[in-house]
């Protein structure tokens, strides 16, 4: 039995407008409950919606960005259920009329076909206390588009990748922030199981997925929890789940919560969404260099292996950090193994954002250009790095203060090669009979007298030749 | 004649989260019947070749600047509220 997942994902994003899709409140993150609402997003009686310039534009710009085709009109409709999240009791959304439509990313070579992204409100947030539960509308009224997918994606690894690289465009056209943490990106899985011949299973939409691995592993779950349903010859049931993060299990929303009829009509109080053709051609402009675009570039005009060009392109942050680097410093190989490895690594263990990391591009190709002028070797340049990731410093500085200079002078390296040489007569006596080995723990012990500051191509020229050597 | 039933009925109820005794039930269902016919009327205009018209207005969405505009106290806002608690609203417990 040939059984495969078929998987879509629909991704709801916050738009970065200053205020809300319909009224004038402010968007900000983390305001005290209800001190960004007005009559409007609280749906009291006699007010209209008025739909936001900005918003339009933002949601072009990503439609764009997603190879869409936008549509010149598109309309708002009423999403009708009662919940207390929602005042009104319906939602402002799109439904047969998306603003765009029929685009479609890559991923490492496949194509995954995005079906349409609509404009809509977000609705407010519900908190259960005891005997009642207490509701803060700041959210409501705030920009979402939704991004939903094709069924092209085949696997939870896959997904993974799509959301990354949906995440990804949507950061580099600045559309959102896409912080997840603040809801600003938010996702739901449709899955089914194709049987080989007999077409597509039932559908489970999965909920309550806060980030992308929670994604991943909820699909691993429910997959291989369908196949099992099949297998064992009963059906899989069309119903909406819940993912539990801690059991890393997805389980059955009660039916209740869940009869899903939403009625939707046209939104009377809003006029069709006319977007005029130099509307979508001006914006075109705006979109600017995506980051799979600049993974080829950084490619083929730096030289870089794909590996590397993908971490450097992975959030425009680093993109541009790097290509600041290189302003000063036109080694891209060598930018590329400092950021990749000292960086990263850095970022990773103090468990750090580039964006709040002391380095600047300026500090590190300062202190590049110290290590090809020999003031500092390499090794000491990592030091140098470290301690420049935990204070900011600038690399002269740090070097002056530390005393980390590299030692060039003859006469200085002499005064240690010789100390070492005549601390180690059986190492001297090994190399005369030929175990040219000995040379390395010899230049491995000048390295401790120095702290790693002798010059390593001059001591072991003056090393040599004080062992006899004619150079 | 349009038809509706209990179990539509019941349906709706649940959609608009009320719940109905028998009686309301019946009446209800004999009223909706009634206002359904009366919209059947317009069922029986021939509108194969017809737009839907949505809006009267030959025109596209009027669009507002993003600017931010926050003068309403949430206290004043709160106050339109049944029930409140601090500065949230306060509506029956829902899980
Ligand atoms: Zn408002």
């Amino acid at each position: 039995m040939n059984l495969e997942a078929v998987i879509g994902l629909e991704v709801h994003c916050q738009l970065a407008s200053c205020s809300k899709i319909f009224c004038s409140c402010p968007t900000k993150f983390g305001a005290l409950p209800n001190t960004q609402v007005c009559p409007v997003c609280l749906g009291l009686p006699g007010v209209l919606p008025v739909f936001n310039k900005r918003v339009l534009e933002l949601a072009i710009i990503s439609g764009l960005a997603l190879s869409c085709k936008i549509n010149n009109h598109s309309r708002f409709h009423r999403k009708n259920y009662f919940y207390p999240d929602l005042p009104k009791a319906y939602q402002i959304s799109q439904y047969d009329e998306p603003l765009a439509t029929g685009g479609s990313i890559n991923l490492d070579g496949k194509k995954i076909g995005i079906t349409r992204l609509h404009l809509e409100e977000d609705a407010g947030k519900l908190m259960h206390a005891e005997g009642a539960s207490l509701v803060d509308f700041n959210r409501c009224g705030i920009p979402l588009i939704e991004i939903v997918s094709e069924p092209d994606i085949r696997s939870p690894e896959e997904a993974y990748a799509y959301l990354t690289e949906i995440k990804a465009i949507l950061q580099y056209t600045e559309v959102s922030n896409c912080n997840m943490e603040e809801g600003s990106l938010r996702c739901d899985v449709n899955v089914s199981i194709r049987r080989e011949g007999e077409g597509l299973g039932e559908k489970v939409e999965i909920k309550n997925l806060n980030s992308f691995r929670g994604v991943e592993k909820a699909l691993h779950y429910e997959i291989e929890r369908q196949i099992e349903v099949i297998k064992s010859g009963r059906k899989v049931f069309q119903e909406t789940r819940l993912f539990d993060e801690k059991k890393q299990v997805t389980f059955t929303m009660r039916a209740k919560e869940e009869a899903k009829d939403y009625r939707y009509f046209p939104e009377p109080d809003l006029l069709p969404l006319i977007v005029e053709k130099e509307q979508i051609e001006s914006l075109k402009s705006q979109v600017p260099e995506l980051a799979s675009q600049k993974k080829e570039r950084f490619m083929k005009d730096y030289g870089l292996s794909e590996y590397d060009a993908k971490i450097l392109t992975s959030t425009k942050e680093m993109a541009i950090f790097f290509e600041t680097c290189l302003r000063s410093y036109d080694k891209p190989k060598i930018v590329n193994n400092w950021i990749t490895t000292e960086l990263l690594g850095l970022l990773a263990e103090k468990k750090k954002k580039l964006a709040d990391s002391l380095v600047k591009p300026e500090l590190l190709t300062k202190m590049l250009l110290l290590i090809d002028d020999g003031v500092i070797s390499g090794k000491i340049g990592k030091d140098v790095f470290a301690e420049i990731f935990a204070s900011g410093k600038d690399p002269e500085e740090i070097i002056k203060e530390k005393g980390l200079v590299q030692i060039k002078d003859t006469d200085s390296l002499y005064l240690v090669i010789d100390e070492v040489l005549s601390e180690n007569p059986q190492a001297i006596k090994d190399y005369q009979e030929g175990k040219k080995k000995a040379v390395g723990s010899l230049i491995g012990q000048i390295m401790k007298k120095t702290m790693g500051r002798a010059n390593p191509e001059l001591a072991n020229q003056l090393l040599l030749k004080r062992l006899g050597e004619d150079i | 004649m349009a038809e509706i039933t209990k179990k539509e009925i019941e349906h709706l109820a649940l959609l608009s989260r009320l719940s109905l005794s028998e009686e309301e039930k019946n009446t209800l269902s004999q009223q909706i019947k009634e206002i359904l016919n009366y919209v059947e009327k317009v069922n029986e205009l021939n509108t194969e070749n017809v737009t839907p018209t949505f809006n009267v207005l030959p025109l596209g969405e009027r669009l507002r600047e993003d600017k931010v505009d926050n003068k309403f106290d949430s206290q004043s806002l709160l106050r339109n509220a049944p029930e409140s608690e601090g500065n949230f609203f306060k509506v029956p417990k829902i899980v």
